[in-house]
């Protein structure tokens, strides 16, 4: 019962959290020079004083700030995000498009870069200092200090102009015909550099703390207790040093997930990745007003679920977390 | 009667920034099928590194069996391989620690803790050994068994999680159980609680203690026999009445003079308290061929301060590791 409401809260808390964010972009949009008005009037080749005026009140831009902001409000609470210019559709629809590339890529570097991370930092540990230890250090050091879309024109330089392994770019391959699981196939194809690129620094995150908090956990006095228990390795490991291990990880991949969300933005150009991070770049230059601030909406509801899921992941891997005392 | 457990001529090295330190220097014991066996003597002593070495749970790569014999049911534990050891660890022969507050695990229910030793050791399956531990629960004195098995330790004080790691430590009825000071870190009442247990539990199921402790007072009432120990070396054993009526080493006087009930009844005038002045000598002087007590000792003199003193026996039983061992 007690983590229904401690859920609710939090639920109430992001809700709230996410207003206050729509209020921030929403100022600081308002804030810039110009407007959707000089944007259109520019496209159709310029317009008077009075054109100007009858656009601005067709799309309630002479209202006062404050109603416009409270309308703006009102429509995102209706699950409206406004209407794209220049894409002409509604700004939700273009977003929902886009979504499900985004977070493919995102989630997956995620899940990658956490199991790779942990299985890395749990295999050093048990041996800090054998060769493998050593590569791991050495990884997280070339995984903290290169620059994403730097790692990922290498990589595109290496597995697709000089070994010819992946595609250079884009999600699917339309010459592609066959059942699900050659679609399924050649999506891998297209996934594994940019899952790769985006994930190479949250791995080296990933690894070194687990590495850190692995070997503090395995010299506590409850895994001597488990050995004193006749229990094997392995179990002591994974069973007993793993799940106390695991508390850091997952509140650093919390934190990290917004990192991840803003690292897509560059790997989706540099990868041409048809998702939400190309959409933004080109509504920013458009200046496609509606459309950034449904996405800088939409990936500040991505980030805030995303701490949510890491706030419950949190409770069922250790009990003390929430509980009194 | 053969003894359940023989240590013979134990040596453990430590491996140290200064060189290899013996911590354990000729030791040899014995424990009965049964009885309360206890180790006494200041921290740093060697008490903690018998016990992990009959366990085999020495400090990998720091600690090792330099030579000796641990025989345990016609078994040399210290050549057994990690795979026979683990059969014995908490099986045969198990272990409570001195700081229940760290020693269970803090993400799993005390019924998973408890019940996981029985799944191991006994091939029980979950809902049988799930039912044993709350048993087991039962038994250590733990009020609502039944609601309390599902409870994580950090829900449970400390002397409520000493009774578990008893009750874990009990789980499969080992012939041994090594008690290493499991008081220390509990308030006064609670440790009168834990040590009836201790003794009550003991009774019941015929397991050998092994009580580590400096409470000497917690040693009268708890074992037969004992072994005082100092800087890694055997410095008296024997009955644990007779010891204390008339112990044969200094060393031994000393720890027994600090501990005012043991000498006199309340409604005597006290004596003064007394201290063993100085310190326990550093690893590095462990291996020397001298009373490694003598900087501390009252009745030293140059034969002390140049060769190690040899075992003395006395009737009933009583050794004592000391040229003066005569005249006291």
């Amino acid at each position: 019962m007690a983590i229904f409401i401690t859920i609710l809260q939090r639920v109430f808390y992001a809700v709230m959290l996410l207003i206050a964010v729509l209020v921030l972009n929403f100022s600081m949009l308002h804030l810039a020079p110009g407007d959707i008005a000089d944007t259109i009037a520019q496209a159709s080749g310029g317009a008077d004083a009075e054109v100007l005026e009858q656009i601005r009140k067709d799309y309630g831009l002479d209202q006062p700030f404050i109603v416009q902001l409270g309308q703006y409000i009102g429509k995102v609470l209706s699950f409206d995000l406004g209407h794209s210019f220049f894409y002409n559709q509604p700004v939700t629809s273009l977003i929902f498009e886009k979504v499900p590339a985004t977070l493919l890529l995102v989630i997956t570097a995620q899940i990658f870069a956490l199991i790779v991370g942990v299985l890395l930092g749990v295999f050093s540990a048990r041996n800090p200092n054998g060769l493998l230890s050593h590569f791991v250090t050495f990884t997280a050091l070339f995984g903290y200090a290169a620059p994403v879309f730097w790692t990922g024109i290498l990589l595109l330089i290496t597995f697709s102009l000089n070994i010819q392994m992946f595609p250079s770019g884009g999600m699917v391959d339309v010459t592609v015909e066959g059942g699900f699981f050659t679609h399924a196939w050649d999506l891998f194809k297209h996934m594994v550099l940019p899952v790769f690129t985006l994930s190479t620094i949250f791995l080296a995150l990933y690894s070194r703390l687990c590495r850190a908090s692995m070997m503090e956990v395995l010299g506590s006095d409850f895994i001597r207790t488990a050995k004193a228990k006749g229990l094997s390795e392995n179990q002591i490991v994974y069973k007993h040093a793993l799940k106390n291990s695991l508390s850091p990880v997952v509140t650093l991949a919390g934190i990290q997930f917004s990192a991840v969300v803003s690292g897509a933005v560059l790997v989706e150009a540099v990868f041409s990745w048809p998702g939400l991070g190309s959409l933004a770049l080109q509504s920013i230059i458009a200046r496609d007003t509606p459309t950034i601030l449904g996405i800088l909406f939409f990936s500040a509801l991505v980030v805030i679920v995303g701490n949510l899921i890491t706030d419950m992941i949190l409770r069922l891997i250790d009990p003390r977390v929430g509980s009194k005392g | 009667m053969a003894p359940l457990l023989k240590v013979e001529n134990l040596r453990i090295e430590l491996t140290t920034r200064d060189g290899i330190a013996p911590v354990i220097d000729d030791l040899s014991l014995e424990l009965n099928a049964g009885e309360t066996l206890s180790f006494v003597g200041e921290s740093g002593c060697g008490k903690s590194m018998t016990a992990l070495a009959i366990m085999g749970l020495l400090p990998e790569k720091v600690g090792r069996i330099a030579s000796g014999t641990i025989m345990f049911g016609g078994e040399d534990l210290s050549k057994a391989s990690d795979a026979r050891l683990r059969e014995i660890r908490g099986n045969d022969i198990s272990m409570i620690f001195q700081e229940p507050m760290t020693s269970l695990n803090p993400v799993y229910t005390i019924g998973e803790q408890i019940s996981e030793v029985l799944r191991r050791h006994q091939n029980l399956g979950k809902t049988a050994a799930w039912s044993k531990a709350i048993e087991l629960l039962d038994a250590v004195r733990i009020p609502n068994p039944n609601g309390r098995i599902s409870d994580y330790p950090h829900q449970m004080s400390g002397g409520q999680r000493q009774r578990v790691m008893i009750a874990i430590a009990l789980a499969c009825q080992p012939k041994i159980l090594i008690a290493d000071e499991p008081t220390t870190a509990l308030d006064v009442t609670v440790q009168a609680q834990i040590f009836d247990l201790l003794r009550d539990l003991g009774r019941e199921t015929g397991t050998a203690t092994i009580l580590i402790t400096h409470d000497m007072g917690a040693v009268a009432e708890m074992a037969e026999r004992m072994i005082v120990m100092y800087a890694g070396r055997k410095a008296e054993d024997g009955p644990v009445d007779q010891i204390i009526e008339h112990p044969r080493h200094p060393y031994t006087k000393g720890l027994i003079s600090c501990v005012p009930h043991l000498v006199a009844t309340l409604t005597d005038e006290r004596p003064e308290l007394t201290e063993v002045r100085g310190i326990v000598p550093s690893l590095r002087d462990f291996g020397r061929d001298t009373c490694l007590f003598a900087s501390r000792c009252n009745l030293a003199d140059d034969k002390c301060r140049s060769k190690r003193p040899p075992e003395v026996h006395f009737k009933g039983q009583q050794n004592s590791a000391c040229w003066h061992a005569e005249q006291l």
